[in-house]
């Protein structure tokens, strides 16, 4: 069988060697892309722009940006039919194709990424790795955390006030120049499909800057939603560790210990964050809808074909499922007074939907229709895979790659603690 | 102790064997040895097709399918004939079933999805056929495209795909307006029309035009004012397909209609 033809249906007149290439995998690249660019933004704003009260947030965003950083290649690699060849983009780059470029903006982000994470938690590693030095009889394990402690401070040891303080102008720097490669990041992976002169959907020169305002919105979205369900996991732990400990030792329930207790997502933090995701997100939508309304108004030869799709066979996942489900309900969930948790939650969970929606329904949307302009194509995500094409470039491959970046983030945090709001960092 | 003799010897059997790898460097060099075989300086590929002498065998697509090994059942094909059917109330029907393998042997056009359409002959008011293949673009955004360089253009204008260094990504497929890129089903990399690049630079037809029983596809160098094409080409009224996207497509066409896609 071709490449292609297990999911993808024609109808009418296409042409005999036209299928959908760009599959769900295509689908989560500048989905994850844009998570990472939105999480760095994110943290960004209270870096360099100071804004304090996204401390906590700004320290989770940046872990969390730089475990997703990781994943965004996956789905690339995933739909390729040679895998193994995968590094000839870095060796062999062929600067006219917008895909070329891919190794060196990402190196670039990451090594941005890498080096402004180090200089956060630099202290933490100084200060994890010397008691163990000093420390004489270590268990492995202790022996394990000593050494990859003692690598991560790449030999600096000094965390002397003034050495702290340089460390904080780093990495007020590193965050401004993060901020545009991070864009760039993602308004390239929109060149990529906006540059396509064939594909009468995606050229448009508003694709990288439609995908930049989206990603964004994701990225908050994405480090809302986890920041809640973590801060809401610890507090349902330490609840039950105290219950626990309360059974064992009943004389140790004093009211002083439960003032310690740990508190849930601040309403404070979520509230400020909710504001920026609706600027972001009302910029998105506006962009996109410019777009729409200037295509209808143009009608260049190929709206006939676009209007039927748009209006017509993806009616209900572009205008019910992306702009109603994952824009409008949002929009009125984060407006209406008195934001609570768990409001929030549902509200970033509908936006991270509408987000993905939105990269559906443009790469796969970008394909619906033939070249002939006279034919369709749909496309039938395989579910249930019976070979190793329909798992990587179906649900599958798709949840693999979705999934990924939790258990990332689990491992870093165990390296760069992103809860201890103790003062150990800057 | 260096003697004048020594030292001549031992400079003489150096400078040899320097000499040596140089000279079988030079012998072997891709660049010079493509030379030798094939000059492609003056040489232009060009494609011309007469699409009134197309019938709609599609001995031409069974031809390429053989001669370039696309397997024979596979729903992909390197060139293929478009049917073009415009009925007397102005509805327009178009269909290619297996890229034409078989010819068309039966007047319903295909819809897709095992639905068929039934026209009665005198409810036509015109029909043809389209032969297609690709057009190796002057200015081809498949090459642009390419991220790692595996599409590329040789000098003589045919656009060709490198199979050992394809990455399979699929952007060039996505690049082309012609629909005339695919995946290959055996080797995986992207893979089209090259115009029978191993026959023409050896001096012969592309499969196609060999197997084509009434003349409608011709080969020629537009570079060489005497070759039959180029005449049809220059002093005849031809087309291109889709001429708004910038390609500069090189296969010529005598009677487009307005309705060819
Ligand atoms: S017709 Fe398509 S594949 Fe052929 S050269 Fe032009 S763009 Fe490339
Ligand atoms: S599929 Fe192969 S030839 Fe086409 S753009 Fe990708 S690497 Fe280049």
């Amino acid at each position: 069988m071709v490449h292609g033809e297990a999911w993808t249906l024609k109808e009418l007149f296409t042409y005999p060697n036209e299928y959908i290439y760009w599959s769900i995998q295509i689908v989560m690249y500048p989905f994850m892309t844009g998570l990472v660019a939105g999480a760095f933004v994110l943290s960004s704003l209270y870096h360099v722009f100071g804004i304090k009260k996204l401390k906590d947030m700004a320290r989770f965003s940046l872990v969390f940006s730089f475990a997703l950083l990781f994943v965004a290649p996956m789905p690339l690699l995933f739909h390729l039919q040679q895998p193994l060849r995968g590094l000839y983009v870095f060796m062999t780059p062929h600067f006219t194709s917008a895909i070329a470029a891919f190794g060196i903006v990402f190196s670039t982000y990451g090594a941005i990424v890498a080096s402004e994470l180090w200089f956060v938690y630099r202290r933490h590693f100084v200060e994890a790795a010397l008691p163990l030095k000093e420390k004489s009889g270590k268990s492995p394990v202790e022996w394990f955390t000593y050494l990859v402690f003692c690598a991560l401070t790449l030999g600096v040891y000094d965390v002397s006030e003034k050495s702290l303080e340089k460390d904080e102008k780093a990495v007020k720097v590193l965050a401004a120049a993060g901020i545009p490669v991070a864009l760039f990041l993602h308004g390239y992976a929109g060149f990529i499909f906006g540059s396509v002169k064939a594909n009468a959907l995606w050229m448009t020169p508003l694709m990288p800057v439609i995908f930049i305002m989206s990603a964004i919105v994701s990225g908050i979205a994405l480090c809302m939603f986890t920041y809640i369900v973590a801060m809401e996991l610890r507090k349902l732990f330490s609840a039950s560790r105290r219950r626990a400990a309360f059974r064992a030792l009943p004389a140790d329930h004093s009211p002083a210990h439960q003032g310690r207790s740990l508190q849930g997502a601040e309403p404070g933090v979520i509230q400020i964050t909710s504001r920026y995701l609706l600027l972001f997100l009302v910029a998105a939508i506006s962009l996109e809808l410019l777009d729409l309304i200037f295509r209808g108004y143009t009608a260049v030869k190929s709206w006939d074909v676009l209007r039927s799709v748009i209006y017509g066979k993806d009616f209900i996942s572009i205008f019910i499922l992306q702009y109603g489900l994952g824009n409008l309900v949002p929009l009125i969930l984060f407006l209406m007074p008195g934001l609570t948790v768990r409001r929030a939650l549902l509200g970033t969970l509908l936006v991270l939907f509408g987000v993905f929606m939105m990269r559906w329904n443009v790469v796969i949307g970008g394909q619906a229709f033939s070249l002939t302009f006279a034919g369709y194509m749909h496309y039938h995500l395989p579910i249930i895979p019976h070979d190793y094409e329909t798992f990587k470039e179906g649900l599958a491959g798709a949840l693999t790659v979705g999934l990924m970046p939790f258990p990332l983030f689990w491992v870093m945090s165990k390296i760069f603690p992103v809860f201890d709001s103790g003062g150990r960092h800057e | 102790m260096i003697t004048r003799r020594n030292f001549l010897r031992s400079a003489l059997a150096g400078a040899a064997g320097l000499a040596l790898p140089i000279t079988a460097l030079e012998l072997l060099g891709p660049r010079r040895l493509r030379a030798e075989r094939y000059d492609s300086s003056g040489v232009r590929w060009v494609f011309l097709v007469d699409t009134y002498k197309c019938v709609g065998c599609g001995l031409c697509v069974k031809a390429c399918k053989q001669e370039n090994e696309i397997p024979y059942d596979a729903n992909v094909t390197r060139t293929w004939v478009e049917r073009y059917v415009l009925t007397r109330d102005n509805r327009l029907f178009a269909d290619s079933p297996k890229g034409a393998r078989d010819g068309f042997i039966t007047s319903r056009i295909d819809l897709g999805q095992g639905r068929y359409q039934d026209i009665k002959k005198e409810d036509i008011k015109k029909a043809f056929f389209v032969p297609k293949l690709c057009n190796q673009c002057e200015n081809p955004p498949c090459v642009q495209v390419c991220p790692v360089g595996a599409t590329y253009q040789a000098a003589d204008g045919v656009v060709l795909v490198d199979r050992k260094w394809c990455i399979g990504c699929g952007y060039c497929i996505m690049a082309c307006p012609y629909g005339v890129r695919f995946f290959h089903p055996n080797y995986h990399v992207a893979e089209k029309c090259n115009f029978c690049y191993h026959r023409i630079t050896r001096g012969m037809k592309s499969a196609c035009v060999d197997a084509c029983p009434f003349g409608a596809r011709q080969i020629g160098n537009i570079k060489d004012p005497d070759d039959p094409v180029t005449k049809v080409i220059m002093t005849e009224r031809v087309a291109v397909l889709k001429e708004e996207y910038g390609t500069k497509p090189q296969v010529y066409y005598l009677g487009l209609s307005k309705e060819v896609r």
